[in-house]
C-alpha cells in the first residue's frame, strides 16, 4: 500500500492493470536485489553448518591452539596454528613488497605525474590487477622460486622450491594495484587548497606530501592496506602452485610453509567421504578466513567513510 | 670548469648576504629530490615487475607455437591396423610420438587407398625429441638421440607451425595436449555466468537506483554488496561445493556448477557498474518522460536503460573477464577434471582454461612447461581482447552530458 501511495504522487495511472503490472515488475526488482544478500548469507551458512559439523567430531580449543596438523585417517589431529601462522608469514612478505611500492607509486601518480605519464601508465597497472592468479602462480613456481634458490645457494643459504618467500613476493606484486589504485583516488581527492597553503608557507613539495597530504590521507591509505590484506589471506592459487603443503611452523621465510586456502584446497580435491573430518576440516579453515576477511573489510570500510565524510568526496 | 665554480662561489655569497637565506634549504630540496626519486623508482619497479613477467612468459611460450615433426616410413597393412606400432619402423619408433601411431588405424579406415602401401610422410614427434631439437633440457637415450640427428642431416627432421594446440583437447601424452576442450569450457561456464548475473545484477541495479528509498534495507543490500566483492574467492567455491552440489545435486565438475558459482561472483562488479552508468544518466531525461505522462517503468525501460547501456555493456564485460581468469571456487567446485573431449552441454563435466593452465603446470613432463605458457599466453590474449572491447565500447558510445 505504501509504495502505490508513493509512485501515486508521480503519475496518475488511469489503467488499473499497468499498475498491478508495475507493481509486479517492482517486485521482480526487489527479489532480484534479496539474491545479493542471500549469497552472503549462502556462504555463511553454508560454511558455518559444516564448520559445526566439524567442531563436533574434533576440538574446537584444539583447533585455535594445537601445533599439530595431520589430517591421515587415523589418530588425526587439527591444530591449525602452523597454518595461520604460514598465512601470516606470507600475508607479510606480501605487504613488505605491496605497502612501500604501491604507495609510493601512487604519490608519484597523484602528486608528481603529468598527464601524460598518467594516461600511460595507469593502464598498465590494470593490466597487473587484470592478471589472473593462477598465472601469477606459475610465474612464482616455475620462475622466481627456482631463482630464489639459485640466489641463496650463491650468498650461502639454503632456501626450498616452495619457499615462503617466492609466493609472498609475488602476491605482494599482485597486490600492488589494489593498493596504488585506491590509494592515489585517496591521494587526489585531497583538496587542492591544503597544498597550495603549504606551498605557500614554504614548504618543499616532498615536505607538502609528508606532512599535509599524507596525513590527511592517511584514513583512506590505512583502507587501502587493510584491503591488500585480505586479499592476500584469501589469495589461493599463487599459494597451492608455489608454496608448500606441508603445516611447518617456523619464522624461516626460505622454507616451505602451507596457508589456510592451500589446504582448504587440499581437504577439497581429494578422494575423501564429505562427512570425513579432513574434508570438513576445509569448511572449519573457511569459517576462520570468511570472519577475518569480512572483520577486515568492516575496519576498511569505515576508515573510507571517514575519509569521504572528512573531505566530503562522493567519487571514492 | 673554473666558470662554473666561479658562478657558484658569486652564488653563495650572494645567499650569505640575503637574510632570507636558510642554510637548511639546500638539504631540504636535496632531500625533496630524493623523495621523488624514490617514488618514481617504486612506480618503475612495478612495472619492471610487468615487463619481465610478460617477457618470461613470452620466452617460455612461443616455442609452443612450433612443434617437431619427423618424416618416417609408415606401413599400412592388416598388421598395423590391429597394433599400429607395427607400421614404424622400430628404430623410429621412439621418436615418433605414440599419439600419432595411434591415429594410423583411423587414418586407414577414412582412407581405404591407403591399405598396403608404404610412405614417407611427415609425422608428429615424441615430446622429448621435440624438446632436444629447441634445446631445452630432454630425456633421450644415446641411441634415439643419434638417431634423431641423423635424421637432421637429412632433413626429415622440421618445426611446423603448432596447430594441435588450437585443435585438440587435453591430453597425457604432452605433444598432442591442445587448449580447444578448456576453451569451449570457459564459454559454456561464461554463457551461465552472463546468464545470471547479467540480468540480477542490472535488475538490482535498477532497483537501488531508481526505486529504492534510502530505508534499511536498501542499506543492508548495499553493505552487503560491498561486503561481497571483498569476500575470497575461494569461499565462493565452498559456497558452490554445499549448495548447488550437496544441496540441489547439480552435478559435480559441470559448466553449470562453475558458472553459477561464478555469477554469484560478478553480480556485485555487474551491479556497482551498472549503478554508476543509471547514475550518470541526468534527471531531466526521467522528469521530461514524467512530464508527458509515462509511468515509472515505462522511463526506466524506454529511455533511461538504453542510455545507460552502453556503461552497463563495458561493466559486464569487465566483470566477464574476470570471471574468466578465475580458479579457486572452480577448483573446488571440481572443474580440474581431465577433459580430452570438448562438452557438449552445460551439464557435462567441463574444464575452463585457467584450470587447464593449473593442471597442465602441475605436471612432471617438461614439456608442459612451454605448454602451460602457451596456455597463458592465449588466457592473457582473450583477457587483453575483452578489456580493450571494453574500452572500445566505453569510448564509442559513452554520452558526455
Amino acid at each position: 500500500m505504501k509504495l502505490n501511495k508513493k509512485s501515486n504522487t508521480i503519475f496518475e495511472s488511469k489503467n488499473r492493470s499497468t499498475q498491478l503490472k508495475e507493481n509486479a515488475i517492482k517486485y521482480l526488482l526487489i527479489a532480484a536485489s534479496t539474491i545479493s544478500v542471500l549469497t552472503t548469507f549462502g556462504i555463511l551458512f553454508s560454511i558455518l553448518f559444516e564448520a559445526i559439523e566439524f567442531f563436533k567430531l574434533k576440538s574446537f580449543f584444539y583447533f585455535l591452539t594445537g601445533t599439530e596438523w595431520s589430517p591421515g585417517v587415523e589418530g588425526s589431529k587439527f591444530g591449525a596454528v602452523p597454518i595461520f601462522a604460514g598465512t601470516f608469514v606470507i600475508t607479510f612478505i606480501a605487504m613488505a613488497v605491496a605497502l612501500p611500492i604501491g604507495i609510493f607509486s601512487a604519490i608519484y601518480m597523484s602528486e608528481y605525474a603529468t598527464n601524460s605519464i598518467r594516461s600511460k601508465v595507469k593502464p598498465l597497472l590494470e593490466i597487473l590487477a587484470g592478471i589472473p592468479t593462477v598465472v601469477y602462480g606459475f610465474f612464482a613456481a616455475i620462475t622466481v622460486a627456482p631463482l630464489i634458490v639459485k640466489v641463496c645457494e650463491v650468498i650461502g643459504l639454503q632456501a626450498s622450491f616452495n619457499s615462503a618467500l617466492a609466493s609472498g613476493i609475488v602476491m605482494g606484486i599482485m597486490i600492488i594495484p589494489v593498493i596504488s589504485s585506491l590509494s592515489d583516488d585517496v591521494i587526489s581527492s585531497v583538496p587542492d587548497s591544503q597544498r597550495k597553503g603549504a606551498l605557500a608557507l614554504g614548504l618543499t613539495t616532498a615536505e607538502t606530501i609528508k606532512s599535509v597530504v599524507l596525513p590527511a590521507a592517511l584514513p583512506g591509505i590505512i583502507s587501502a592496506c587493510l584491503l591488500g590484506v585480505s586479499k592476500a589471506l584469501g589469495e589461493t592459487m599463487i599459494v597451492v602452485m608455489a608454496a608448500g603443503l606441508r603445516p611447518n611452523l617456523t619464522m624461516n621465510i626460505l622454507e616451505d610453509m602451507t596457508t589456510v586456502t592451500v589446504r582448504i584446497v587440499d581437504a577439497l580435491v581429494g578422494d575423501q567421504a564429505f562427512d570425513s573430518p579432513a574434508t570438513l576440516s576445509a569448511f572449519a579453515l573457511g569459517l576462520a578466513l570468511f570472519i577475518v576477511t569480512l572483520i577486515l573489510n568492516i575496519i576498511s570500510v569505515y576508515y573510507i567513510r571517514k575519509f569521504k565524510s572528512k573531505y566530503k568526496v562522493n567519487s571514492l | 670548469m673554473s666558470i662554473k665554480n666561479l658562478k657558484m662561489k658569486k652564488m653563495k655569497k650572494q645567499n650569505e648576504k640575503n637574510i632570507f637565506y636558510d642554510s637548511s634549504l639546500k638539504k631540504r630540496h636535496a632531500s625533496a629530490k630524493r623523495f621523488k626519486i624514490f617514488a618514481m623508482s617504486s612506480l618503475v619497479t612495478a612495472i619492471a615487475f610487468l615487463v619481465f613477467f610478460i617477457s618470461d612468459m613470452l620466452i617460455k611460450g612461443l616455442p609452443a607455437l612450433q612443434q617437431t615433426y619427423v618424416q618416417v616410413e609408415i606401413t599400412y597393412n592388416d598388421k598395423s591396423m590391429k597394433s599400429p606400432r607395427g607400421s614404424v619402423d622400430r628404430k623410429l619408433r621412439r621418436i615418433v610420438s605414440r599419439a600419432a601411431i595411434r591415429e594410423i588405424p583411423r587414418q586407414m579406415q577414412n582412407n581405404p587407398q591407403l591399405k598396403n602401401t608404404t610412405k614417407f610422410k611427415w609425422i608428429l614427434a615424441d615430446d622429448q625429441v621435440d624438446q632436444y631439437i629447441k634445446g631445452n633440457y630432454y630425456k633421450l637415450k644415446n641411441k634415439d638421440k643419434q638417431k634423431v640427428d641423423e635424421l637432421k642431416k637429412q632433413n626429415r627432421v622440421e618445426l611446423r607451425f603448432n596447430s594441435i594446440f588450437f585443435t585438440h583437447g587435453d591430453s597425457k601424452i604432452p605433444e598432442f595436449a591442445g587448449i580447444k576442450s578448456a576453451l569451449i569450457g570457459s564459454i559454456f561456464t561464461l554463457l551461465v555466468t552472463m546468464a545470471v548475473s547479467f540480468p540480477i545484477g542490472v535488475m538490482t541495479a535498477i532497483y537501488l537506483e531508481e526505486f529504492a528509498d534510502d530505508n534499511k534495507f536498501t542499506q543492508i543490500i548495499e553493505v552487503n554488496i560491498n561486503n561481497l566483492a571483498a569476500i575470497p574467492s575461494i569461499l565462493f567455491g565452498l559456497l558452490g561445493l554445499a549448495i548447488f552440489i550437496n544441496l540441489f545435486g547439480l552435478p559435480r565438475s559441470s559448466a553449470l556448477v562453475g558458472g553459477l558459482t561464478l555469477a554469484l561472483m560478478t553480480l556485485p562488479i555487474i551491479i556497482v557498474t551498472a549503478r554508476a552508468a543509471l547514475r550518470s544518466v541526468p534527471d531531466s531525461i526521467r522528469q521530461a518522460g514524467y512530464g508527458l505522462g509515462l509511468t515509472k517503468i515505462q522511463v526506466v525501460r524506454d529511455h533511461v536503460l538504453p542510455l545507460a547501456f552502453p556503461g552497463i555493456m563495458t561493466g559486464t564485460i569487465i566483470g566477464l573477464a574476470q570471471a574468466m581468469g578465475e580458479t579457486a571456487p572452480l577448483i573446488i567446485v571440481g572443474m580440474i577434471a581431465f577433459i580430452p573431449d570438448s562438452p557438449s552441454s552445460i551439464t557435462e563435466a567441463a574444464t575452463v582454461m585457467p584450470a587447464q593452465i593449473f593442471t597442465w603446470a602441475g605436471m612432471p613432463e617438461r614439456a608442459y612447461i612451454e605448454k602451460t605458457a602457451m596456455g597463458i599466453l592465449t588466457l592473457l590474449t582473450v583477457l587483453i581482447s575483452l578489456n580493450a572491447i571494453a574500452v572500445y565500447l566505453r569510448k564509442r558510445f559513452e554520452t558526455k552530458w
